[in-house]
């Protein structure tokens, strides 16, 4: 019974699998570290982002300068996208380079180091935030010796994807690599030219950047953008690419949608950053640029939406079988919520109202939570049994449970900065009859405040699910099995039984 | 792909390749997919057209770049903006400049102008200290109330807010109490304590305190304690307080006086917003007439 309804792809370890694997052992130790590290640093990163909403709502608990709002702020944004979002990225480019290449990663002590060398750059960059170190440049705000050791680690990785890829024994690089190997470049050009600095001296923390006024603004926010674009889009992406039809037991939809959407994609990300700085010093020119690539930016984003989802066709059933499935297809309709949204906020009359307001933060939570956060929780869910040799994990029911709770979290976070920052938006742009404004801007502090508590509540339900999965997972790596007497488990994430 | 290979379940060709147990199907992109990404092009090619959208190499044009054919930027968006707020102004601000602050109070329109310019810009500038309604703070004024230190008619208010309290403006009013720590004993200064409790009402005070006080503090205060504005010294009889009206607070401030400060607003607001809050702050509650002047509470 349990097999008709396996959800065996190709597994690793399947004897019947080619010839070409029979010698390969791969190294799945590396992806192990970075797959637990994901989980330790995403609570950690969750649980901030907890504290930081409830000192919006509660400023009383800025109770000591670490942890005011403003030091703990990046050490949430760097947390949630780097330390969880990047050590995801590795976990599963790891193993997926492996497992679509059928060669070994290249060079196991360079994977090491570069494991620990990322560990030691996370715990750098967030002392440095308690301390008051920062450059003041959102999403890169690692002074000058944290990003030449970035620098370094990064281009190991580089190393090892670029020597994994040219010892494939496959003719083809599979549609993930591409996106990673893209995700890999553009990051590194991004990360050198937006820090470009000069330290005071070599025994100072301090650096001071070589752009200066409306060209530095354009350079961090090309970074910025691209960032979302690369890190979070094309990584992830590259994920989606192999787990969903790999989760589904389907091939990919369409092989050249695939090519269309990726080189549209990263041709047309490159130049939409200009959209953050609508409104300012920045020329209109550049605005129309910025603002213009956005909304050609619309389809090239669905494109991997599309291919995600209409790989079910055939297979929509799975579904109902299978929480950790449904992790993914959740995560590519908030994908495609948030990647229609963005274009939406880059339209100028629209962001001359969302700009600066909450709008900004609940869209940036609909792809961060909605689709980077589940779409990696779908991969760490099928990677653990398989990492560890377990026949499945220790609960599918937790993994509902986790579901649930967690998308209930998103949607009141989400729809609670909706009507915060549309509120917002207006009250700051109200002027009377009479010509005069009708809002002060604490009067819409105060207003905020409903708002914020329900983030608060929307952020508590995320980091919930979080534990409920950690606890998950370390029991299906102590090889547990959960007492389902009643319902027999019968999602297996790989062909057990074979 | 010599050989084609087909999925079973939908039977559409695949491309033949296979990692890991993954195929791809070769079904084309879908037509609406495609035609919405040219659609999107177009509207950017058309939007690039119509609007300022190209660097021009000899850094003329508008900031740098093509001006589009619709002449528009976001420097006349701007101006156009505010103009549309001026113009909603203008209605009034001729008459308004031109009136009295009595002529003001007879005309509901311009009251009204008044009212809420006053309204908007003691909410963005004044707020902070004396709260979005006006009822102050321990060490800040309560301005709906009857008790003006430096008097509550609208010549008081303007020159109040136009020169500010103790702030570096020459015209700024300033009064200083000294610390009378120095001065006086610990029994005298709660002797004296007493004796303005009592002046409120209640028999809090002694013979001790009443000499020290007609002595050291009537001066200012009074004998009865009915303050004097010219002095800016605070009415002691009127059970409103500025930093506290227990036995402590009062005794902390004959001890050590805290003294407020207020910015002058003249240079940084202009003289309508100006006489716009006064006449906002006039309306809060304890705005008094000209006859009133000078007076004690009413």
């Amino acid at each position: 019974m349990a097999d008709s309804i396996a959800l065996a792809g190709a597994p690793a370890n399947d004897v019947a699998t080619p010839p070409r694997t029979e010698t390969t052992v791969y190294n799945d130790e590396i992806v192990k570290k970075f797959t637990i590290a994901t989980m330790v640093w995403g609570i950690a990163g969750f649980a901030v982002g907890l504290l930081l909403a409830l000192q919006m709502a509660f400023p009383a608990l800025n109770f000591h300068e670490m942890f005011s709002f403003g030091r703990i702020r990046p050490l949430h944004t760097s947390a949630v996208i780097f330390a969880f979002g990047g050590n995801a990225l590795f976990a599963t480019s790891f193993f997926i380079v492996q497992r679509t290449t059928g060669a070994r990663l290249w060079n196991d002590g360079l994977c090491t180091f570069i494991f620990w060398g990322y560990q030691a750059f996370i715990l750098m960059a967030g002392l440095g935030y308690l301390f008051g170190v920062t450059q003041g440049k959102e999403y890169a705000e690692p002074e000058w010796y944290a990003d030449l050791w970035l620098t370094i680690v990064w281009v190991a990785y580089l190393i090892v994807f670029l020597m994994t890829l040219a010892r494939r024994k496959e003719p083809h690089i599979y549609v993930a690599n591409w996106f990673f190997l893209a995700f890999i470049i553009t990051v590194a050009v991004l990360h050198l030219c937006n820090n470009l600095a000069v330290p005071i001296n070599l025994a100072s923390w301090k650096s001071y950047p070589v752009w200066g006024g409306v060209q530095s603004a354009m350079i961090q926010w090309w970074y910025g953008h691209n960032a979302v674009g690369f890190f979070l889009t094309a990584g992830f992406l590259g994920i989606m690419y192999y787990f969903v039809p790999k989760r589904a037991n389907r091939p990919i939809y369409s092989y050249r949608l695939s090519i269309l959407h990726f080189w549209s994609l990263i041709f047309i990300y490159i130049w939409a950053g200009p959209h953050h700085l609508h409104y300012t010093a920045l020329p209109d020119w550049a605005q129309t640029l910025g603002m213009t690539f956005s909304i050609m930016l619309w389809m090239p984003s669905w494109g991997g939406m599309i291919n995600g989802i209409m790989t079910l066709s055939g297979a929509w059933h799975k579904l109902r079988e299978d929480p950790v499935l449904r992790f993914m297809i959740i995560s590519l309709a908030f994908y495609g919520m948030s990647t229609f949204e963005g274009p939406l906020m880059s339209i100028k009359s629209v962001n001359a109202l969302s700009h600066y307001t909450d709008w900004t933060i609940g869209h940036v939570h609909s792809g961060a939570l909605g689709w980077v956060a589940f779409i990696s929780f779908g991969a760490v869910y099928h990677l653990v049994p398989v990492l560890w040799k377990r026949d499945g994990l220790y609960s599918n029911r937790l993994v509902d449970l986790h579901l649930w709770i967690a998308t209930t979290g998103i949607v009141v976070y989400i729809a609670a900065m909706w009507v915060s920052g549309i509120l917002q938006g207006w009250m700051w742009r109200s002027y009377d009859s009479l010509g005069f404004l009708q809002y002060s801007f604490v009067e819409s502090v105060v207003a905020m405040h409903p708002m914020y508590l329900i983030r608060a509540f929307g952020g508590l339900l995320f980091v919930v699910g979080a534990l409920i999965m950690a606890y998950n997972l370390w029991r299906t790596i102590q090889g547990k099995t959960a007492p389902t007497a009643a319902t027999p488990n019968t999602y297996r994430t790989q062909g057990a039984a074979a | 792909m010599s050989t084609t290979d087909r999925d079973e379940m939908s039977g559409a060709e695949t491309t033949g390749h296979e990692w890991d147990g993954i195929k791809e199907l070769n079904l084309p992109a879908p037509r609406w997919w495609l035609i919405v990404f040219l659609l999107t092009v177009i509207w950017g090619v058309g939007y690039m057209v119509v609007y300022p959208a190209w660097p021009t190499l000899s850094g003329e044009g508008n900031r740098g770049g093509t001006p589009g054919t619709a002449g528009w930027s976001s420097y006349s968006e701007l101006s156009d903006s505010q103009q549309e707020i001026m113009t909603r102004r203008a209605a009034y601000l001729a008459d308004f400049r031109e009136a009295s602050y009595d002529d003001i109070l007879a005309d509901p329109g311009l009251f009204e102008f008044a009212r809420a310019g006053g309204g908007a810009a003691f909410k963005d500038n004044c707020a902070t200290c004396h709260g979005t309604g006006g009822a102050g703070a321990p060490g800040y004024p309560n301005l709906n109330d009857d008790a003006w230190i430096w008097g509550g008619t609208h010549a008081d208010i303007e020159a109040s807010i136009a020169y500010g309290i103790r702030s570096a403006h020459g015209e700024t009013r300033v009064s200083q109490m000294p610390a009378f720590g120095d001065l006086l004993s610990a029994e005298e200064i709660s002797a004296v304590t007493g004796h303005v409790l009592s002046l409120g009402g209640g028999d809090s005070s002694t013979p001790l305190g009443a000499q020290i006080f007609s002595e050291q503090c009537a001066l200012c205060h009074g004998e009865a304690g009915h303050g004097n504005r010219d002095l800016g010294a605070p009415n002691l009889a009127d059970a409103i307080w500025l930093y506290g009206g227990t036995a402590g607070e009062i005794s902390t401030q004959i001890r050590s006086p805290r003294h407020g400060q207020m910015p002058a607003w003249s240079g940084r607001l202009d003289a309508d917003t100006i006489r716009q809050l006064t006449i906002f702050v006039h309306s809060l509650g304890g705005g008094e007439g000209a006859e009133d002047s000078g007076g004690s509470a009413r």
